[in-house]
C-alpha cells in the first residue's frame, strides 16, 4: 500500500433485487467506475437522466496510472463538479528538459496562455481524480452507484439490453434501454458482444515507478533519450502531487516483467538515475505494455462504448482519460435528446463518427511519439539521433523532437453536425464550425467570470454586441424566441460595454474584448454552441430561421 | 540565401491547429519511406533524397551552409 495515499473502500450494499428476485428496469446503465464511467454518469445527471453505475471493484485506481489531465479535460471536469478539486490538488509544471545521452539538449517553458480559466495541464495521480469523481457521483440523487457489482453476461435484443450482475450475495438481472460500456481496455462487454477492436501491439515494455522524494526536487518534466544510466532506452520523470514523482523506464520487449518489478532490480535503476545523494522511497511499481487500436464503430445499437473500451493509445501525450472524458462529453447530450424523442437514434452515429475522428487523431499522435521514442529500425534511430543533435542549436530540430504531444481537443471540422460558414461571412481565428470553444474572461454584473463556465450542457446562441442596453426590440424578441423551441437554445449576449440585462436574456461583459477577439466577433455576430462546447455554426447577423436550421442539423433533425 | 533553421513545414490548403503538426506529418512521411528497407537500401534512399532536395534548392550558398551545419554535429 502507498504511504502517501489511503485507498478509500467504497461500501458494498446488497442489491434489493437479490431478495426480491425482481428484474431491475432502468433507462441507462454505465459499466465501469473509472474516470470515464464516472464522467459518463456525471454528464448524464447534468441532463437529469437517472443512471445505474456498476463496478466490479470497491476502490480507486491502484498506482498513479493516468498522471496528466489536459486543459480540455479540466474544463469538462468543471461541469462535472470536480474541476476545482483536481486543479487544487494537482501540480502545474511549465519547464520541460530533454536530455540526449550525457547532456541536456534543450529545455522549454510552457508559459500558460493568459486569460484562460484552466492551465494547459495539471499532473495528478489517477486515484485522486477517481476519488473526487466517485464522491461527486455519490452525492448526486440521480446516480445509483453500486460497487462490487460485476456484469457477467450481456445480451441485446430489440430495444432492450439485458445484464446479468454478480455480487457476493448472488445474481440479479437488469434490463436497460441503453448501456454505456466504460469497462476499460479489456472490455468484457465488448468481448461478450463479439465485437472487434483493431490495431497493433507495440513490442515494448515500460517499467513505471512512483517515487517519494525526501528532499526538494524541481517541478519539471525530464525526458532522457539513451541516457548513460539506462543505455539505448528512454526514461521519463514526471512530477505528481504529494512529493510523488512518476518515473517511466523503457525496458524493451525481451524484459521479464515479474523480474523487473522486484525492488532489488528497480532501486538500482532509480539510484543510477537520481544519483546516490538523492533520498527517495519507492511507493508503487508496475510494468506495462500498450496497444494502439480502436473499434470500427463506438455505437452498436443500444450499447455505446467510451474511453479505453472503445480506443487505446500509447501513454505518450496523455490521451487516455483525457479523450475518454471527451467521449462522454460528446455522448451525454446526444443520448438525452434521443431518449426524449427529440432527435433520431442516428444522432448517436455522430457520436461514433466524431469520436472516431478524435481517436484517430490521438492514435496518429501517440504512434508518432512512440515511433520517435522507440525507433524500430536503424534508419529511424539515425534520424531520431540526428534530430536530437540538431535540437541543441536549431529551432527546427527542437520542433521535431517528439517525446509526447500534449493532448488537445479535436477540431471536429468535418462533422456532419456542423453548418458551414455561409458565403460572404468571413471569419478570422480558429473558432470555426466544429472547433472546441476557446475560453475568455468576462464579467457578470461586475463580477469576474469565465465564458466556458457560462456555456455547456445545452445549446446556446452567443450574440455579440457593442452595447446590450440598446439592442433593438426585434433582436431581443428573436433571441428570446430561440429558447421556446422543442430543443431550447438559450440566448447569451456578450456586450463590449457594461450592459444592463436585456429583459430575460443574460448579458456578460467583455471589457477587454478578449472574447470578441478569440471569436472574431463584430456587433451582430452569432455563434450556435453545442452542449459539449463545440461550435455548431456562426453568422455575421442574427437570423432565427438560420439558427433553427443549424440546430436541426446539429441534432440530426433534417 | 540564409539557411532557414526555424520550423518551416506546411502543406498548401491544410489548416493546422497545433504548431507541431506539420513537422510531425513530415517526420512520419520520412520514416514511412524507409519502412521494410534493409539498412543498405535505407542509405541509398537517403542519398537519393539528399540529391533530389539539393537540386530543388539549387542555391549553392544555401547548400554550403547546410553542409556546414550538418557536419558540425557529426
Amino acid at each position: 500500500m502507498l504511504k502517501t495515499y489511503n485507498y478509500p473502500k467504497f461500501e458494498y450494499r446488497t442489491p434489493p433485487e437479490i431478495a426480491s428476485g425482481q428484474t431491475l428496469k432502468v433507462p441507462v446503465v454505465v459499466v465501469g467506475a473509472g474516470p470515464v464511467g464516472l464522467g459518463a454518469a456525471l454528464d448524464l445527471q447534468l441532463h437529469d437522466v437517472p443512471v445505474l453505475l456498476l463496478d466490479e471493484d470497491d476502490t480507486v485506481s491502484v498506482g498513479s496510472r493516468g498522471v496528466c489531465y489536459a486543459k480540455r479535460a479540466l474544463e469538462i471536469l468543471d461541469r462535472y463538479g470536480v474541476g476545482d478539486a483536481v486543479c487544487d490538488k494537482g501540480v502545474s509544471w511549465n519547464v520541460g528538459r530533454t536530455f540526449f545521452r550525457e547532456q541536456e539538449v534543450y529545455n522549454f517553458n510552457l508559459v500558460p496562455e493568459a486569460d484562460h480559466h484552466r492551465p494547459g495541464m495539471v499532473n495528478l495521480q489517477q486515484y485522486y481524480l477517481e476519488e473526487y469523481l466517485a464522491a461527486r457521483a455519490a452525492s448526486r440523487p440521480n446516480i445509483d452507484l453500486r460497487w462490487k457489482n460485476k456484469v457477467v453476461a450481456v445480451t441485446q435484443a430489440d430495444k432492450t439490453v439485458t445484464l446479468k450482475v454478480e455480487t457476493e450475495d448472488g445474481f440479479y438481472t437488469v434490463e436497460t434501454d441503453w448501456l454505456i460500456a466504460a469497462d476499460g481496455a479489456r472490455s468484457p462487454i465488448r468481448h461478450q458482444l463479439g465485437l472487434d477492436v483493431e490495431g497493433k501491439i507495440f513490442m515494448d515494455r515500460f517499467l513505471i515507478a512512483d517515487v517519494v522524494m525526501k528532499a526538494e526536487f524541481p517541478s519539471e518534466r525530464w525526458f532522457w533519450f539513451d541516457p548513460p544510466f539506462h543505455p539505448g532506452q528512454s526514461v521519463l520523470l514526471h512530477k505528481q502531487t504529494d512529493s510523488v514523482f512518476r518515473i517511466d523506464f523503457q525496458l524493451g520487449w525481451d524484459a521479464d516483467p515479474e523480474e523487473e518489478k522486484k525492488p532489488e532490480n528497480v532501486l538500482p535503476r532509480i539510484k543510477a538515475m537520481l544519483g546516490d545523494q538523492c533520498e527517495f522511497e519507492l511507493e508503487w511499481v508496475s510494468v506495462y505494455t500498450f496497444q494502439c487500436r480502436r473499434m470500427g464503430s463506438f455505437n452498436h445499437r443500444r450499447v455505446l462504448f467510451v474511453g479505453d473500451a472503445a480506443h487505446q493509445v500509447s501513454p505518450f501525450g496523455a490521451r487516455g482519460a483525457n479523450s475518454g472524458l471527451q467521449d462522454v462529453d460528446n455522448l451525454g447530450w446526444k443520448l438525452k435528446l434521443v431518449m426524449d424523442g427529440k432527435a433520431p437514434a442516428r444522432l448517436l452515429d455522430s457520436y461514433s463518427e466524431e469520436r472516431i475522428f478524435a481517436a484517430d487523431e490521438n492514435l496518429v499522435n501517440s504512434t508518432r511519439s512512440t515511433d520517435f521514442i522507440t525507433p524500430k529500425s536503424k534508419a529511424s534511430r539515425t534520424f531520431r539521433n540526428a534530430v536530437l543533435g540538431l535540437a541543441k542549436d536549431h529551432a527546427f530540430g527542437r520542433a521535431l523532437v517528439n517525446s509526447g504531444r500534449l493532448s488537445v481537443p479535436a477540431f471536429l471540422t468535418a462533422s456532419s453536425l456542423n453548418t458551414p460558414d455561409q458565403a460572404g461571412d468571413a471569419f478570422a481565428g480558429r473558432m470555426l464550425p466544429g472547433a472546441p470553444m476557446d475560453d475568455a474572461p468576462l464579467q457578470d454584473n461586475g463580477a469576474d467570470c469565465w465564458l466556458l463556465d457560462k456555456a455547456g450542457n445545452r445549446f446556446i446562441a452567443l450574440y455579440f454586441t457593442d452595447d446590450a442596453a440598446v439592442l433593438p426590440e426585434p433582436t431581443l424578441a428573436s433571441l428570446s424566441n430561440l429558447s421556446r423551441g422543442g430543443i431550447a437554445v438559450k440566448p447569451l449576449v456578450i456586450s463590449a460595454r457594461p450592459g444592463q440585462r436585456s429583459g430575460d436574456i443574460p448579458v456578460l461583459e467583455d471589457p477587454r474584448g478578449i472574447a470578441a477577439l478569440r471569436y472574431d466577433a463584430k456587433p451582430g455576430t452569432v455563434y450556435l454552441l453545442r452542449p459539449d462546447q463545440h461550435v455548431a455554426a456562426r453568422w455575421r447577423a442574427l437570423d432565427a430561421q438560420k439558427v433553427r436550421a443549424a440546430l436541426a442539423r446539429a441534432t440530426c433533425n433534417i | 540565401m540564409a539557411l532557414n533553421l526555424d520550423p518551416n513545414f506546411s502543406e498548401a490548403g491544410k489548416r493546422y491547429f497545433t504548431a507541431y503538426a506539420p513537422g510531425d506529418d513530415f517526420y512520419e512521411m520520412l520514416i514511412g519511406a524507409h519502412r521494410d528497407l534493409s539498412d543498405e537500401q535505407s542509405e541509398l534512399l537517403n542519398a537519393r533524397l539528399i540529391l533530389l532536395l539539393a537540386n530543388h534548392i539549387g542555391d549553392l550558398d544555401t547548400l554550403r551552409q547546410a553542409l556546414t551545419v550538418a557536419r558540425e554535429g557529426v
